[in-house]
């Protein structure tokens, strides 16, 4: 039971007052941030990691533990009420959610979302909390080799197996693993790509390239379609709370979403659509009301949004324990973690166990803060929603230019992050995933150091990838996981060509 | 796009195509161009003429895929709204790379991203630009310690706030004692 005495040592680190303050704070700016249209966790963690930068490790770490939830709360207000998900994770929810709104049972719907959430993020957190220290027993005697099949796995499934188009997300990849390849080389000091550029020198950063892909691409794309398309919020009209009726529906969705979140989540594969839309089919299938899906089922949003948290609260657990980022949000605290000058990983485990499990411990605080502001507080989220979209985007536009600057104050980094900007544009405008370039960077780098590890080991010899059963096995993994999509194109064809 | 302009070649799909495989030129040069002098292991050009392979598959997959199914049709586009927000950020830029200081930078692209989403009321919006820049530059520069860019603007605001400051801390100062 180490563990659990880690963890109550942890939640002692993180209940001293000025802690639990830093929580609040985070909880109050994540949610903020996380309900402005358009701004998914991923966004509003890298907006708001400039403001932790001050704080001591563990005051900002906590903070950033509430940034993350407020921003995954936020985030489906916003798939609720102004059918715009941030994130392709709460595409779902705003399938049941917006109809919920427009039919004026808005209140319902994101409180179901809110006590989903919070029940499926604190069972995946107590998961978190006793996988880890499993996993990373196991990973202690992980070899390079492993690894760089671990990162490869994660490559092929982030980017070709879950996406629309193999060959789009793999392009979106290769993008993120170029820009990983600028910089000083970490094991030789060799500058590679820099052109003779000195702010090259020290690689891009994550944060620089999350914010022009997301925030400024997402920016120039809006207004790129205004005049085609405007948006409106649906006014939370009628009651806030639940019914009886509603509590019983959503409890069993609630739990049967922690139970698809988690292991999809915490498998080193990511993609935490997947659960979301098990979630959504398995509770159309088991509701007494199969009729209501589509014009607004609250199974429909408590399920999804219970497998959302769940299932980014399980990609803390290969983040934590193998530093192997699954998701966007995922990449972006891994690089909010380096800048406090921590690696994720067994060692982490090991060297700054007080520092981990305060993290865990505030993960829990986190998220019963959450429930605690944000319920009564409905109301505020909800007029935020409504401030108009030319302020909205230019308020954006300035917080990421601020985030950028903060963090590095160089012309250079701006032109980086606006030429980010017009790459994300058209990405979206041609159906390119994101993602896949934010983990391209910061996993390129560290599969680069550990695959040249592996052959220095092995003498240069690339066969000791085969000849290691965990590496072998991974690779063989990621080998299907690459031809999979391509396998299940070929057969809807042949039965779009029956029909 | 229907069955029949299925057959004509995608545009976007090759310049994306061009555009990987040129990618994929300029990282295999690079890499070519990192000198030996490493004492043990394996170099650090390995990697990037991996990727300068797989960039060039991809390109190859673009141009197979702009005589198949090409990418998906975009929506028209608003380009002049577009050209409008651009020049907002370009005026960002400007501003901190010419020394004009953050505050002006993030009025002018506060009030040209407004404009671009069809607002007509330039004044206001300048004014909510300017507003929200000097809050930001205070919050950041007094409060977290972190240096943005500082301009004639800047300047003047920070003598003015440390005259405020000092006159209530002597009003303070003096009521004490």
């Amino acid at each position: 039971m180490d563990s659990l005495l880690a963890l109550g040592s942890g939640f002692l680190v993180a209940l001293e007052p000025i802690n639990l303050l830093f929580a609040a704070i985070g909880v109050v700016l994540g949610t903020a941030v996380g309900v402005l249209p358009g701004i998914g966790p991923a966004l509003t963690v890298a907006l708001l990691l400039p403001v932790t930068f001050r704080l001591d490790p563990g005051g900002s770490i906590i903070m950033f533990a509430g940034i993350y939830y407020g921003g995954m709360y936020g985030g489906s207000t916003t798939a609720i009420l102004l059918n715009t998900p941030g994130e392709s994770a709460s595409v779902v929810t705003a399938l049941e959610g917006n109809k919920m709104a427009r039919a004026g049972r808005g209140g319902p719907a994101l409180a179901t979302a809110a006590i989903g959430s919070f029940v499926a993020g604190t069972l995946a957190t107590i998961g978190l909390a006793f996988l880890a220290p499993w996993l990373v027993r196991v990973a202690v005697n992980f070899g390079p080799w492993d690894y760089f099949a671990l990162m490869v796995l994660a490559f092929v499934t982030v980017s070709a197996t879950f996406g629309s188009s193999p060959l789009r997300g793999l392009t979106s990849l290769a993008f993120g693993l170029v820009l990983g390849v600028i910089g000083i080389d970490q094991l030789t000091g060799k500058a590679r790509l820099t052109f003779g550029v000195p702010e090259l020198l020290d690689g891009i950063e994550v944060t620089t390239l999350a914010v022009g892909l997301f925030a400024i691409g997402e920016a120039i794309y809006v207004v790129s379609r205004h005049l085609h398309a405007p948006e409106k919020p649906i006014p939370v009209k009628g009651s806030l709370w639940m019914t009886k009726e509603d509590w019983k529906r959503s409890w069993k969705p609630w739990l049967r979403g922690f139970g698809f979140g988690f292991p999809i989540g915490a498998l080193p594969a990511g993609g935490a659509e997947i659960p979301t839309f098990l979630s959504y089919t398995t509770e159309r299938r088991l509701s007494k009301h199969p009729e209501e899906f589509g014009k607004g089922a609250i199974e429909g949003v408590a399920g999804p949004e219970a497998a959302n948290n769940a299932s980014a609260a399980g990609t803390l657990v290969p983040l934590l324990t193998l530093g192997l980022p699954t998701s966007a949000t995922a990449a972006i605290l891994l690089a909010g973690f380096q800048q406090y000058g921590l690696q994720p990983g067994p060692l982490l485990f090991a060297q700054a166990p007080d520092v981990v499990w305060g993290l865990i411990a505030s993960l829990f605080i986190a998220n019963t803060m959450l429930i605690i502001l944000n319920l009564p507080l409905i109301g505020i989220w909800v007029r935020l929603l409504a401030v108009p979209l030319p302020w909205l985007y230019a308020g954006i536009l300035v917080f990421a230019a601020m985030g950028t600057i903060a963090a590095n104050p160089s012309p250079v980094e701006l032109i980086m992050l606006v030429i980010f900007g017009f790459i994300g544009f058209l990405m979206r405008r041609y159906d390119y995933p994101i993602a896949p370039a934010v983990v391209g960077l910061i996993l390129g780098p560290m599969a680069d150091n550990q695959l040249r590890r592996a052959l220095q080991i092995s003498l240069g010899d690339p066969m000791i990838l085969l000849e290691n059963p965990g590496s072998a096995t991974l690779l063989a993994i990621a080998a299907l996981a690459l031809i999979l999509p391509f396998v299940t194109k070929q057969l809807r064809k042949f039965k779009a060509e029956e029909d | 796009m229907s069955h029949l302009s299925g057959r004509r070649v995608d545009r976007p799909a090759i310049v994306v195509g061009v555009v990987l495989l040129a990618a994929a030129a300029v990282v295999a040069y690079d890499a070519n161009n990192i000198h030996a002098g490493f004492t043990y292991g394996i170099s650090p050009s390995a990697v990037p003429f991996v990727i300068a392979a797989f960039l060039a598959v991809l390109g190859v997959g673009h141009f197979v895929a702009a005589f198949k199914e090409g990418l998906p049709t975009p929506d028209e586009a608003d380009w002049g709204a577009v050209g409008l927000m651009s020049a907002g950020l370009f005026g960002l830029i400007a501003s901190i790379a010419f020394g004009g200081g953050f505050i002006l930078g993030s009025t002018i692209l506060f009030a040209l991203t407004a404009r671009s989403f069809g607002r007509k009321a330039l004044i206001v919006d300048v004014d909510i630009g300017f507003v929200l820049g000097l809050f930001i530059y205070i919050l950041f520069n007094r409060l977290l310690g972190l240096g943005l860019p500082s301009g004639p603007i800047e300047r003047g605001v920070l003598i003015g706030l440390d005259g405020v400051v000092g006159w209530i801390s002597s009003l303070f100062g003096s009521s004490a004692r």
